[in-house]
């Protein structure tokens, strides 16, 4: 703050204060009395008189200590423009002890878990718990509560993984995120392809469909699907190919949902959480999430 | 009694009225207003794209300002749930200001990549669909509406004249940038853009 919006609020807030109890004061007594004589403003409306009563002293002695307060408030707090106060707190200063302190009271067992190996501490209930937690408040928007996913969101319990289900796999979706790249085949495949892709597709995981179409499908499929989603169509993780032969659909197993998909691609995003999660709670979110898939 | 002069002459009295009850204002908010913190953009800020401008007139007209907050306070429970404390620099471009008061839902002062562009489009066409518990109306006319992007241009011009740099170029290139574009499209882009630029791990 400049110096002159500095004197400006010392300027004003002294007025105010000097102000108020210079009011306080000059309103204490009324007109002295004369013995037992109510003594009256000399107001009279529709013949109802007002009293000069003094003011109450309870009354009284609550705004002075008020004012009072209010002074040893403006010298311990800031609040004199660019004065700091005698404590020198500030909102930021709070916020940050108590970041601190807080640090300072897990920072133990963080450290101690974060030594650990993945594997070794997703049978501790304590880790569970708070993975738990964790998950609940940073996971379960799109996986769900129960981490079964749903619709475009991958459900995290079933030993299906779409990249990685390795203890650093896991680690490095929730640290960096992951980035779908299913693209588009509609117009190179064109309709009749599509359908045909779709067949084949869905006799992977032994659905029945058109011979014809199957066989068509399966060159279509070799020629521009097996690159990532591998020759036999179980996947490849290291791109985020999804396991076309085993029956679990990300995006729905219907017959429309998988021509949806060929048709327009899919491109499904894992927000990274390296920007807001520290590496203790990443890693015991890993845990939670491996411990899902453990017998 | 000379308290009877201003008792007796109405307008001495609103003028003393008057003059009591501003000095709150004077003292607390004029030097604010005029102060660097409020004037100053943080590193980085940039005005809205013309496209997230829309999104953010959306998010007024459908009023998710009524339950959603955007300012986290400096206290550990926010920061710990929401991120960095919001600071007067990252909002400078903000008129009006969107900081709100009440929390039916969750602050969104930095919801900017926390989740995907689809889960964005899920939860706004019906939030039960990804979050089951959710009271949060669904907004499927979003995905219809189209962006009126003969005033977009117009809106950018009237930012400008109150203190938004944006270039002749994004005025004039401001009807192009949304012309077509459905409405939900804005609202994700907008979204998806709070408060990324202070950033903290925790």
């Amino acid at each position: 703050m400049t110096s002159f919006w500095s004197n400006w609020i010392i300027i004003l807030t002294t007025i105010t204060i000097v102000g108020i109890t210079w009011i306080l004061f000059a309103n204490r007594k009324g007109t002295p009395r004369v013995g037992d004589e109510e003594v009256t403003t000399g107001h009279i409306y529709d013949g109802i008189e007002e009293l000069d009563n003094p003011l109450p002293a309870w009354w009284f002695y609550m705004f002075v200590i008020t004012i009072v307060w209010g002074i040893g408030y403006l010298v311990v707090y800031p609040g004199m423009g660019n004065y700091p106060g005698l404590v020198g707190w500030t909102s930021v200063g709070q916020h940050d002890r108590s970041v601190e302190q807080a640090n300072e009271k897990f920072r133990e067992m963080r450290d101690k878990y974060l030594a650990l190996p993945i594997e070794q501490i997703a049978t501790d209930p304590k880790v569970l718990k708070m993975g738990q937690r964790m998950f609940a408040n940073n996971c379960a928007q799109c996986h769900g509560a129960d981490a079964k996913g749903r619709f475009g969101f991958p459900n995290l319990t079933n030993n299906d993984w779409i990249y990685s289900g390795t203890t650093e796999g896991i680690k490095a979706t929730i640290h960096d995120g992951r980035r779908a790249v299913m693209p588009a085949w509609g117009d190179i495949l064109g309709d009749q392809g599509v359908k045909e892709a779709t067949a084949y597709i869905l006799s992977l995981s032994g659905r029945k469909g058109n011979a014809e179409d199957i066989s068509a499908g399966e060159t279509r499929f070799k020629t521009y699907c097996a690159a990532c989603h591998q020759a036999d169509g179980t996947g490849n993780p290291a791109m985020g190919a999804p396991n076309l032969a085993n029956g679990i659909w990300l995006y729905g197993g219907k017959t429309e949902q998988i021509s949806q998909s060929i048709r327009t691609g899919r491109n499904g995003v894992m927000p990274a959480h390296k920007d807001t999660l520290s590496e203790d709670k990443i890693h015991i979110l890993t845990a939670y999430v491996y411990s899902l898939n453990q017998p | 009694m000379n308290h009877d002069i201003v008792e007796k002459n109405i307008g001495i009295m609103m003028v003393l009225i008057l003059v009591a009850i501003s000095f709150g204002t004077l003292v607390e908010l004029t030097p604010l207003i005029f102060g660097d913190e409020v004037q100053e953009p943080i590193a980085g800020l940039k005005p809205l794209p013309a496209l997230q401008l829309e999104g953010r007139d959306i998010y007024i007209r459908e009023g998710c300002n009524n339950c959603h907050s955007q300012m986290i306070r400096p206290l550990r429970a926010e920061t710990e749930r929401y991120g960095h404390y919001s600071v007067a620099g990252e909002l400078v471009y903000n008129h009006p200001h969107l900081w709100g008061s009440k929390r039916t839902g969750p602050d969104l002062a930095r919801v900017g990549q926390r989740y995907s562009d689809d889960w964005h489009r899920a939860h706004l066409f019906n939030p039960r669909d990804v979050v089951p518990e959710s009271n949060m109306p669904a907004y499927p006319w979003l995905f219809e509406n189209e962006i009126n992007a003969e005033v977009t241009g117009k809106k950018l011009a009237a930012l400008r004249k109150v203190g938004v740099p944006y270039t002749d170029e994004d005025i004039a290139g401001a009807e192009a940038a949304v012309e077509g574009k459905k409405e939900i499209e804005a609202v994700v882009a907008y979204l998806q853009n709070l408060g990324l630029l202070l950033k903290s791990r925790r």
